[in-house]
């Protein structure tokens, strides 16, 4: 076995020093009926050419997204990521680490989160962010029980806007959490009257922008009808690169960003593991969950890091803690944060221009139909259209002639008919012209 | 450039390979990017007048400064790769590079999580033969895959049990938790809206069976236990108590942290578990990235399983499928994470699990137990065993060694990073005075736990030897000397702001 | 100035009339070592003795500190939230955390001398 360094002659003399004649004797106290005296019904020991052979087999029966005209968004999204991302966080001292318990020889770790921390505090517009959470959807559900802790208030308005897995999400941890969700019907076009539903039991009202559909909300009047009867904001993001090109949730008034940080640095990987992205006013972060890092000094008075608000967590407070979160998504904010340092100011602005610019064409070339209807006013790098018939038929069609063409919404919401002909679309700066072209031409074909 | 007359005279603050390295933020260039896009100005567009107005405040650097800059803060850090890891009940193992490349290749890493089923029938396939194997190792027949660590496994697995109780209208008000367990433990069980009642050990440090039967009635939900315990030892009571928390109605929750000590060995389906959580990130060696991503999946009793979160994979005649709504799973407790789980880390795992074999698994926990009652056999006599006889794969000490010598926990680990090592998990569980958890694993060499073993001795025998200072002076030989948590915790700075820097330097 | 009271939970109490200030022992600022957040009622809160009234955390412990009487909250001490630290440096002077309008006299018996409490702590070494 290559991963193991023992020999038998080690294990003998090992046992020798224990005092112990084999190693059946160190599993004693296993009571008799749980010893497995046979082996398990599992192959034995493969080399590595056996290994990835295999898995080699598994991969090439799926329909990868690098070589295959692809719109598909809704929560995930193919970008590219540079080089060097995916080798920097394969340096061993990165992806062998262990949570920075250890402040002395974790600095590279505890740097590299509070830069994460800055980068997603400046990127969402708000003062503090923590050192992430396991994904956007898991981060909107904190968020919510957040918000509960710090208004003290046991209700939440969920927008139609929200990604439904978001919304299940939340309504999951609230059930068990005591809190009551109001969650609103699916929002096509931006238009519902979210104000309308706080009162003065609701503790947060949570809304996406970009919405699901891929339309875009000013904020600032919902903050300032939240703030009006002492409820929070959430504003949950989705497509992280959008804030590349739009007002952060921050500068319209939320308290609490809750955001998926896929977009940069991570690959979709069938939708994990990816970063979860948590900000808040600096007020408030106390309530927050999660690890966060700060800066202090050693005893020779040079800068150092350290996580520090320990009491909030799990393995101080226990029962009283504000999450049960313990590890998080450590190495996927490495590549975030090794991927927006890349890009920097103008890098970012640019990868927005490109995805809005991408999105802008898909839209036009889809637009001129017919057949296709545009439900979108507004929209990032994403965007509805209407079928003439149901869109996941037409998704499965053209996945058969190789080309992804985008998210059905009957996918999302399988209990609302009415939406059965949506198609969501997206499209980044890796969409080429030729996909648009093979996306054109595969739905012209398969409306006729 | 007026930047030369403020570096007159300053040195660098580095010594030779461990290089001093500012924020990134300090190393702005405006203008300057390590990614290229063609500058583009659009004539129109459809942000509908919500345009960035303000920069985001980010700082341009090239890629080459990149690299450098996170090269060097990578060599600020201590990996398995480094050295020998032995941080009690985190089971920092060797992790193989296969698995990393397998987890890349395309047809997996660039899979969307909405692609139609058609198009992903081999990662579907792939978590059935991940399922398998899970199930396979612990005794229990269901598995649900989407738990984002162990933390958010116990959340899972809990949730279901809650969920079978309201499901016969009983959802009852307490779990039981042993007092060493993981804080994660009483947290789950109060995010669920339980009463922890905190349970005491017994002198063999075991759960104590008679006060736990005295606490069981038909208020206790489910026994939230860890085995082998936090201590590193097995409960040997475990089905006696397993059918005991049955009788009263109550499920069995195992936190699953240490079944590297069981793997192939023990499957826990036979021990009258419920409901467990794996992760990944530990037995099964998928890379603990300076905190995460983890992978949390959980297995299921048949009676359980239907209440399992979504989605559930189902095999039938169309090929493999997920549900991932009502009706077909109607008794599902709902959705827990964004999409399927951690499929980079199922990945990573089943690649580790191909390779290690039946045999080769079985191997790993009798390694993983064979090096820690190695360490504690040949250190007992000069630190102090928490508890009399042999361990599982972590043994752990109590700071009775240490007495009067002025030397604490702390800082008999701050002085093992001075001698090149991680240290052990310090100070828990909490059940042992001044805990010192050590958990070698099966990947050390009989050579590395040797020195690891004299290092141990040598430090405390310097320690009585009167040497307090060179352990209160610990560590000197790191990148930082020790950091002041206090000032972190009082006046916290998380992040980095344009102009508070110079006030930061006072 | 009266002379102070202490509970078991290493709490102290300071009467003046009908009003009892509150503050932790010295004992208990040093078994928790630095003190880096103290976590206070709102004014206005009435509480009843066992009640969590407060949190004090250091940097690796939280500790909730418990309404030794019954009463009303009239005020708390605002300067501990910009500096913790008075509660290490003056632990029974600065450093008190509250003051309770007391709805129950009678619970008065049930608090420790000075005498009785340095006889408690010496138990506990």
């Amino acid at each position: 076995m290559r991963y193991l360094p023992l020999t038998d002659a080690d294990r003998a003399q090992m046992l020798g020093a224990i005092g112990v004649a084999s190693i059946d004797e160190l599993f004693a106290d296993v009571p008799e009926s749980a010893r497995l005296t046979r082996p398990l019904e599992l192959p034995d020991h493969a080399s590595e050419i056996e290994v990835a052979r295999a898995i080699g087999e598994l991969a090439r029966k799926n329909l990868g997204t690098t070589a295959t005209p692809s719109f598909l968004g809704a929560g995930a999204y193919r970008h590219h990521i540079p080089a060097s991302v995916d080798h920097l966080i394969q340096r061993g001292e990165f992806l062998t680490s262990y949570t920075p318990y250890q402040p002395e020889i974790s600095q590279g770790t505890l740097q590299v989160l509070f830069e994460f921390q800055t980068q997603v505090a400046l990127l969402t517009g708000m003062e503090v962010a923590n050192a992430s959470m396991y994904d956007g959807a898991t981060a909107c559900g904190e968020a919510v029980l957040m918000a509960r802790r710090v208004t003290r208030r046991g209700k939440a308005v969920l927008s139609g806007t929200l990604h439904p897995h978001y919304r299940e999400v939340v309504e999951t941890l609230s059930r068990f959490g005591r809190t009551e969700v109001e969650s609103l019907d699916p929002d096509i076009r931006g238009s519902e009257d979210i104000a309308a539903r706080i009162d003065q039991e609701t503790a947060c009202v949570v809304l996406q922008n970009p919405g699901v559909f891929g339309g875009l909300r000013d904020l600032a009047p919902i903050a300032e009808a939240c703030h009006a009867a002492g409820a929070l904001l959430v504003a949950v993001v989705t497509e992280v690169v959008s804030l590349g090109a739009l007002e952060p949730p921050g500068a319209m008034g939320a308290d609490i960003v809750a955001g998926e940080g896929q977009s940069l640095g991570n690959p979709m990987s069938f939708g994990g593991p990816t970063v979860g992205l948590l900000a808040c006013r600096q007020k408030h972060v106390r309530q927050m969950p999660g690890r966060l890092c700060g800066e202090t000094v050693d005893e020779e008075g040079r800068r150092g890091f350290v996580l520090t608000l320990a009491t909030r967590e799990q393995h101080i407070r226990r029962e009283k803690a504000t999450s049960n979160i313990c590890t998080n998504s450590g190495l996927c904010a490495l590549a975030f944060a090794i991927h927006l340092s890349l890009l920097g100011e103008e890098g970012l602005r640019r990868l927005a221009a490109h995805n809005h610019a991408a999105a802008l064409e898909l839209c036009e070339r889809l637009s001129s139909l017919e057949g296709v209807e545009l439900v979108n006013e507004t929209f990032f790098n994403e965007f509805t259209i209407r079928l003439p018939g149901p869109a996941a038929e037409l998704v499965e069609r053209l996945a058969g002639v190789g080309i992804l063409a985008g998210v059905p919404a009957s996918r999302l919401y399988p209990h609302h008919p009415d939406l059965a002909p949506l198609l969501l679309v997206a499209a980044t700066e890796l969409t080429s012209e030729a996909e648009i072209e093979a996306l054109v031409e595969g739905l012209a074909e398969v409306l006729r | 450039m007026t930047a030369r007359a403020g570096l007159e005279g300053r040195s660098t603050g580095n010594r030779a390979l461990m290089l001093e390295e500012p924020l990134i933020f300090e190393q702005d260039a405006p203008g300057r990017s390590g990614v290229d896009f063609a500058p583009l100005t659009l004539d129109e567009d459809r942000l509908g007048g919500l345009a960035r107005r303000a920069p985001v405040g980010l700082p341009g650097l090239s890629e080459p400064e990149v690299v450098r800059h996170f090269t060097r803060l990578s060599q600020k850090n201590y990996g398995i790769d480094s050295g020998l890891f032995p941080l009690g009940s985190c089971t920092m193992k060797h992790n193989p590079r296969l698995n990393e490349k397998l987890a890349r290749l395309e047809g997996l890493a660039d899979l969307h999580p909405l692609q139609p089923a058609s198009t992903v029938q081999g990662v579907l396939e792939l978590f059935d033969q991940l399922s398998h194997w899970l199930s396979t190792l612990t005794g229990m027949p269901a598995l649900a895959l989407s738990p984002g660590a162990g933390a958010h496994g116990e959340l899972c697995g809990m949730m279901t049990i809650r969920t079978a109780l309201e499901d016969r209208g009983d959802a009852r008000k307490r779990v039981l938790v042993p007092e060493s367990a993981h804080g994660t433990n009483p947290a789950t069980a109060a995010a669920l809206g339980y009463e922890v009642d905190a349970l005491p050990a017994n002198a063999r440090g075991r759960v104590d069976s008679a006060e736990l039967k005295a606490r069981l009635d038909s208020d206790v939900a489910a026994l939230m236990i860890t085995n082998p315990s936090t201590c590193g030892l097995f409960e040997d009571e475990i089905i006696e108590i397993a059918e005991a928390v049955h009788a009263v109605g109550g499920y069995v929750y195992l936190d699953g942290a240490n079944f590297n000590a069981l793997v192939g060995r023990v499957r826990p389906g036979d021990l009258g578990v419920d409901a467990m959580h794996i992760n990944l990130h530990k037995t099964f060696s998928t890379p603990h990235g300076g905190g995460g991503p983890g992978s949390g999946p959980v297995a299921l009793t048949a009676e359980l399983s239907p209440f399992a979160p979504f989605p559930q994979l189902v095999h039938d005649e169309t090929g493999f499928r997920l549900v991932e709504h009502g009706p077909e799973a109607a008794k599902s407790f709902g959705r827990l994470k964004g999409f399927h789980g951690q499929t980079g880390m199922f990945i990573r795992a089943l690649a580790y699990m191909l390779s290690h074999g039946g045999d080769g698994l079985r191997q790993v926990s009798e390694d993983a137990v064979l090096a820690a009652n190695y360490v504690l056999a040949r250190t007992k006599d000069s630190l102090s065993p928490a508890f009399e006889g042999g361990c599982m794969h972590e043994c752990l000490f109590d700071d009775t060694f240490l007495e009067g010598t002025g030397v604490t926990t702390h800082d008999f680990s701050k002085a093992l990073i001075d001698e090149g090592y991680h240290p052990m998990t310090v100070y828990f569980p909490l059940v042992v005075h001044g805990a010192l958890l050590v958990e070698p694993t099966e990947s050390e060499s009989k050579a590395s736990l040797d020195l690891f073993i004299e290092t141990l001795r040598t430090l405390a025998a310097k320690a009585k030897a009167g040497e307090e200072a060179l352990f209160h002076e610990a560590p000197r030989h790191a990148p930082r000397r020790r950091l002041n948590e206090t000032r972190a915790a009082r006046h916290p700075r998380l992040r980095w702001r344009a102009n508070a820097q110079a006030a930061a330097a006072e | 100035m009266n002379a102070l009271k202490y509970t078991k939970d290493h709490e102290w109490v300071r009467i003046e009339g009908d009003v009892a200030t509150i503050g932790i022992s010295d004992y208990a600022q040093d078994q928790l070592g630095d003190v880096v957040h103290v976590e206070l009622p709102e004014g206005g809160k009435a509480v009843a003795r066992g009640d969590e009234a407060a949190v004090i955390e250091s940097v690796k412990a939280a500790s909730e500190i418990y309404a030794p009487l019954s009463g009303e909250v009239i005020e708390v001490n605002g300067a501990l939230a910009d500096d913790p630290s008075i509660v290490n440096s003056s632990p029974l002077d600065e450093g008190w955390f509250l003051k309770l309008r007391l709805s129950d006299p009678g619970e008065l018996d049930g608090l420790l001398d000075e005498a009785a409490y340095e006889d408690f702590i010496a138990g506990l070494e």
